[in-house]
């Protein structure tokens, strides 16, 4: 019988199929187990290093559970006020017309209390890179209702569920943004398996990537999950993801340069 | 030869942060300071000197866009007027917790609300003490001419960035429409992006091998840590209070009654200043021009000398209450005050005066 593999045998170059991405720093993230956040960070991350940018990136953190996303990414990153992150990033962006300049919003930030500074930075057409995480819910500040909560959803503030005749209806703001104008590139992916991951990568490449042009605003949206929000295990959320939320926020690409 | 032009008090400001090699203006128009982006557009700033002009979607967005360009170590800057100033109280208040240097102007209109679109001083409190949420001040300079105007916004955001500090103009609706005659002077050229890597390291221009990333934040959820940078804070507002104090003394070397007043206010007062002495009343004029930080320590000089103090505001009585603090009640000091953008008199604040302390006090005699 073989013996055993020792780890120092296993850890060798050779066998390394994943590692930390170098533009993460060792800051224990955060996030609850399960939560989408963590691979969006790490992909943003990924391709910025493969692109070799760092030097050039300037990162907009938002107000919501990726509010210490600056602890997370070793690059330079201002924080914003509650969804004001897309007007940070027109000021960085217009007075730094060469460097890369990306916001990193949830829901809540970018969909609710930000909605004004999304849509006009999207109309006035900023040549800034928009990454979106919606899960549907305020993860923060303990599971409110959020501007993009399903019909029917219970959330803290919707203890009932939602009910779209008092509460309003989800937004579907991604959509709203494709129609306009000063928007180049538009994707809504997801990162719960590892077909999506590699799907959202190649959306947040281009997004990255298409922001050289200066053709427009690029934005990706990453529908993800709230396991502790929805009250549920990692994995049931997921699957309530894939069987309520994608129906209604359909994956793929919005808005594809001519 | 110096330039010299007749100018409103917003164009002279616009023309003034142009010369002052500021990089970014972001606003929202409001009357009556609608001119100051007027002009900037209409100077092609972005051919003149590379500076860029925005117009944004609300005053919140302008502030915000300020927030962006100051972390990254620009010179910016917006305007407003009262109610779009009240809007940008977060970004003020962010930008306080971040320790970032901008200019913003005011062009005050009467309040409270939609108020009126006459000048006013009225938004002495929300300036001086602090405006929105935490512990924070703002260095507030209170222009008196269309000069002033022109001259603090070099020395604006000379002292913005010493201080890495937010300035504040706190101008009215009488000086941003007046027109006068300014001094220009010689163009300041832009930092270049090198400069500003080299002059402002904590700036966020992008993570280079030779240094750690710069993070601009205001949250630090650790209450040992957060009062530590509160104290810090409140360290730098205290050394400001020692070292950048400027006021005008007008006629009070041998003053026996004194008018305190700013803006707008110092200039009708130092007329009543002369309609006083014409009628052989020793009366001065101290003109803050620092509000914050204040002149308390000229005043506390003063208060040995004169009889009584008024503090005259286009306010319901602001001012005074700095006054009254700095002489500790060694003086009477009054308030004079006219509301809702009505522009006291010369001789109306000169009337008060005398029958706040001199008729007064000739009564107490004749019994």
């Amino acid at each position: 019988m073989q013996d055993t593999l020792t780890d120092a045998q296993i850890c060798q170059p050779e066998n390394m199929v994943y590692c930390r991405t170098a533009l993460m720093t060792q800051a224990p993230l955060s996030y609850c187990p399960g939560c989408g956040h963590g691979t969006a960070h790490r992909l943003i991350m990924e391709v910025i290093e493969e692109m070799k940018m760092q030097a050039n990136t300037i990162g907009v953190a938002p107000v919501g559970c990726s509010v210490l996303a600056y602890d997370f990414l070793d690059i330079d990153m201002q924080q914003a006020a509650h969804g004001r992150a897309p007007a940070v990033a027109t000021g960085i962006k217009r007075l730094y017309p060469d460097k890369f300049v990306f916001t990193y919003q949830g829901d809540g930030d970018l969909a609710a209390i930000g909605t004004g500074e999304t849509i006009h930075a999207c109309n006035r057409g900023e040549n800034i890179t928009i990454f979106f995480v919606n899960n549907g819910i305020y993860g923060m500040t303990g599971g409110q209702m959020a501007p993009t909560t399903l019909p029917g959803m219970k959330t803290a503030t919707s203890p009932f569920g939602r009910d779209t005749e008092t509460m309003g209806h989800p937004l579907k703001i991604t959509e709203l943004i494709a129609n306009l104008p000063g928007t180049y590139f538009v994707s809504r992916q997801s990162v719960h398996t590892p077909a999506n991951v590699r799907k959202a990568k190649k959306a947040i490449e281009k997004a990255i990537q298409y922001q050289k042009l200066n053709k427009g605003l690029n934005f990706v949206e990453i529908v993800s999950n709230c396991n502790s929000g929805w009250k549920m295990t990692p994995l049931e959320s997921n699957k309530w993801m894939e069987e309520n939320m994608f129906p209604f926020y359909p994956l793929g690409d919005i808005k594809v340069p001519k | 030869m110096k330039e010299i032009r007749l100018m409103k008090g917003n164009e002279a400001i616009a023309e003034g942060v142009i010369r002052a090699g500021c990089d970014g203006y972001f606003g929202y128009p409001i009357t009556p300071q609608s001119e100051v982006l007027e002009y900037l557009m209409a100077n092609k700033t972005k051919e003149r000197t590379g500076m860029i002009v925005l117009q944004a979607e609300s005053e919140i967005a302008s502030i915000h866009m300020v927030y962006g360009g100051a972390a990254s170590g620009k010179r910016v800057m917006t305007s407003s007027s009262s109610p779009g100033i009240s809007l940008m109280q977060e970004g003020i208040s962010f930008m306080a917790g971040t320790e970032l240097p901008c200019l913003l102007l005011n062009v005050v209109r009467g309040g409270p609300g939609l108020g009126t679109i006459q000048p006013s001083q009225s938004d002495y409190f929300q300036a001086v003490k602090g405006g929105g949420h935490g512990d924070y001040k703002m260095i507030v300079l209170a222009p008196a001419s269309v000069q002033e105007m022109y001259d603090f916004a070099k020395l604006g955001f000379e002292l913005a960035f010493k201080h890495r500090i937010q300035v504040m103009v706190l101008s009215d609706g009488a000086i941003g429409q007046m027109m006068e005659k300014v001094e220009l002077d010689e163009q300041v050229p832009r930092w270049t992006d090198e400069e500003i890597v080299k002059l402002h390291p904590w700036s966020t221009t992008g993570k280079t091998p030779d240094r750690e990333r710069n993070i601009i934040t205001s949250l630090d959820l650790n209450p040992v840590k957060q009062e530590i940078i509160n104290r810090n804070l409140q360290k730098k507002f205290k050394h400001i209070e020692e070292t950048e104090v400027r006021f005008e003394r007008i006629m009070c070397d041998d003053a026996e009654y004194l008018f305190v007043a700013y803006g707008s206010s110092a200039r009708i007062c130092q007329k009543a200043v002369s309609l006083g002495r014409a009628k052989g009343i020793k009366v001065g004029l101290l003109r803050p021009i620092t509000l914050f930080p204040y002149p308390s320590k000229e005043l506390e000089k003063l208060a040995k000398q004169v009889k009584g103090m008024l503090s005259v505001e286009m306010s319901a009585g602001q001012m005074v209450e700095d006054v009254r603090l700095s002489v500790n009640g060694a003086v009477p000091v009054e308030h004079y005050g006219r509301l809702g953008g009505i522009i006291p008199a010369p001789d109306e604040v000169l009337n008060v005066l005398e029958e706040k302390f001199i008729k007064e006090n000739l009564l107490c005699k004749t019994h």
